[in-house]
């Protein structure tokens, strides 16, 4: 199972056959908490045809071996996947997944929220959008860094570092 | 010393995937990265201080404050935008 906590890949993945291996031969599971982000069809007002998706290989799935182990030490909880395609997607496609099997649900959720916070500052992938006026990189979101400052680590990602929330868009 | 440089994203485009580069024992991440700005042109454009970029160590964030030794893998590449 530790040996498989962490996908890096181009091809789809399925919830169901996720949570289901994740939780085989387990009984002390009582709760299983999940997350997918998927591509929007609309970023900051513009219409988004694909989403691009670049990684640092090797680097990536060293960060959330890491961020599993921390999230092992901060919460009880049972095991953790992540899967994170890269490559071109279509609107709508699911991007990520993370899901986590715990005894009870409060820390199955929390470790599950620790994890996607962590793992949009601190894993090294990129987006890119293709939309009608051409392709452009998306930006780092000063919220993301809120978001994981509130486990109490500093993210330094976005470029604002003042803290202070994003204007409206 | 020889240290391995890579590039991703936005940087990647304008420079490629990465290149080997000679520095002196004890080189920082910083002045790394100040001895390829001050190679000019596209160098300075991708990696000038006008932009905000992060930096690995053998695949690890760290700081440009990092000491390198002979060998090292060292990533340049804009803040993440992962999940």
């Amino acid at each position: 199972m530790s040996a498989s906590r962490v996908s890096i890949r181009s091809e789809d993945f399925d919830l169901g056959a996720e949570v289901a291996a994740l939780r085989r031969g387990d009984g002390g599971v009582g709760a299983v908490a999940a997350f997918i982000g998927t591509v929007r069809d609309r970023n900051d007002g513009a219409a988004v045809q694909s989403l691009e998706l670049e990684h640092y290989p090797g680097m990536t799935e060293a960060a959330i071996e890491a961020m599993i182990d921390e999230a092992m030490r901060r919460f009880e909880i049972r095991a953790a996947r992540v899967v994170h395609r890269i490559g071109v997607l279509a609107p709508s496609a699911q991007i990520v997944l993370v899901v986590v099997t715990a005894a009870h649900r409060g820390e199955a959720f929390q470790a599950c929220e620790f994890l996607m916070d962590y793992l949009k500052t601190q894993a090294p992938f990129w987006k890119k959008e293709a939309g009608p006026g051409g392709s452009r990189w998306v930006d780092a979101r000063v919220a993301d860094d809120a978001a994981l400052s509130r486990w109490g680590i500093a993210a330094g990602n976005a470029p604002d570092r003042s803290g202070a929330l994003p204007a409206k868009r | 010393m020889k240290v391995a440089v890579r590039y991703f994203a936005s940087v990647r485009e304008a420079l490629g995937a990465g290149e080997e580069v000679e520095i002196g024992a004890g080189t920082e991440i910083a002045a790394l990265r100040d001895a390829l700005v001050a190679r000019g042109g596209r160098h300075a454009e991708a990696l000038g201080r006008q932009r905000l970029l992060r930096s690995a160590r053998n695949r690890v964030l760290c700081a440009e404050s990092t000491t390198l030794a002979e060998g090292d893998e060292v990533g340049f590449f804009p803040p993440l935008t992962g999940g």
